[in-house]
């Protein structure tokens, strides 16, 4: 009976515990740290504020669902170069999100073409939340 | 006298053959040869082809490769910019098998603004209606065409255009 329960207790802190750790990410980890030096305030990322980045529009009328498409589960296409961009969400591509430097790279670039300026540390650990939150 | 006709053709192709060479080829404009290196760089590669074809460093002179690689932050219309380590790598790269046939001193940005490749795709030669097709979409697409391009090869008896 007791070891019945045990697994019991097992499998439910395991139901819990798997989402979590699906969601684990070192780079997202790293803006939380970064987050929390910049500003003594600061709570949480929030992935509905990083959703309404992802569509948001900048003075070139462009966002990140220009080449991204509307999903970032989906494969997209450079707007000028017509060149295929694998998904963003780790969910469909777990490669994304794995590499610092890499994603810091792009932050730069895309938040300077698609915003017109540098995106927060703020506003990438919110989009970092939403794109691992896509299932 | 009389000379014989020989003579007369000899110098007309004698005159015709040192105008040519005087105005050099594509007013001092090509491409270099090869417009590949054998030995490829993995940064230059990667990097590059990020968002479009790495194109063969031989399309351009050094010059060009040296001011484009100064303004990756607005190449083009698009912040493409490089750690300074990368942007070092990929410029020397770029500079040291830049082309070997380029003699005049101009540094055009854009591949499609040198004279051997305005030559090479005349209107006479290709319907100007082919670069608006979404399978081509702009002059820089090369892949479109010359399905070679990432390895150097722009065979002319290769080019397929699509529809």
């Amino acid at each position: 009976m007791k070891f019945q329960r045990h697994i019991a207790t097992l499998f439910t802190s395991l139901a819990f515990a798997l989402p979590l750790v699906a969601n684990a990410n070192a780079v997202l980890d790293d803006y939380k740290t970064q987050a929390k030096t910049e500003n003594p305030a600061f709570k949480d990322f929030s992935a509905a504020a990083g959703q309404r980045l992802y569509s948001t529009q900048g003075p070139n009328q462009l966002s990140c669902s220009s080449c991204h498409t509307d999903s970032p589960k989906n494969a997209g296409k450079h707007a000028k170069t017509n060149k295929a961009i694998d998904p963003m969400a780790p969910s469909v591509n777990p490669q994304r999100f794995t590499d610092a430097t890499k994603v810091e790279k792009w932050f730069k670039r895309n938040c300077n073409d698609a915003l017109g300026r540098a995106c927060t540390t703020q506003e990438k650990g919110d989009f970092l939340t939403y794109l691992l939150s896509v299932k | 006298m009389q000379r014989h006709p020989l003579w007369t053709l000899a110098a007309v192709f004698t005159l015709t053959l040192s105008s040519l060479s005087a105005q050099a080829k594509y007013n001092g404009e090509d491409r270099g040869r090869p417009v590949m290196p054998a030995q490829s760089n993995a940064k230059w590669q990667a990097e590059c082809s990020g968002c479009h074809l790495a194109f063969p460093p031989g399309l351009l002179p050094a010059p060009s490769w040296q001011k484009l690689m100064g303004g990756l932050d607005k190449h083009f219309g698009t912040d493409a910019s490089l750690s300074p380590a990368d942007t070092k790598e990929i410029t020397d790269f770029l500079v040291r098998n830049a082309s070997n046939r380029w003699t005049a001193s101009t540094a055009p940005l854009k591949i499609t603004d040198s004279e051997w490749f305005k030559t090479k795709h005349r209107a006479g030669e290709i319907n100007p209606a082919v670069w608006k097709r979404e399978s081509v979409k702009s002059q820089s697409n090369c892949m479109a065409c010359h399905r070679g391009a990432d390895k150097g090869e722009f065979d002319e008896d290769t080019v397929r255009i699509p529809k």
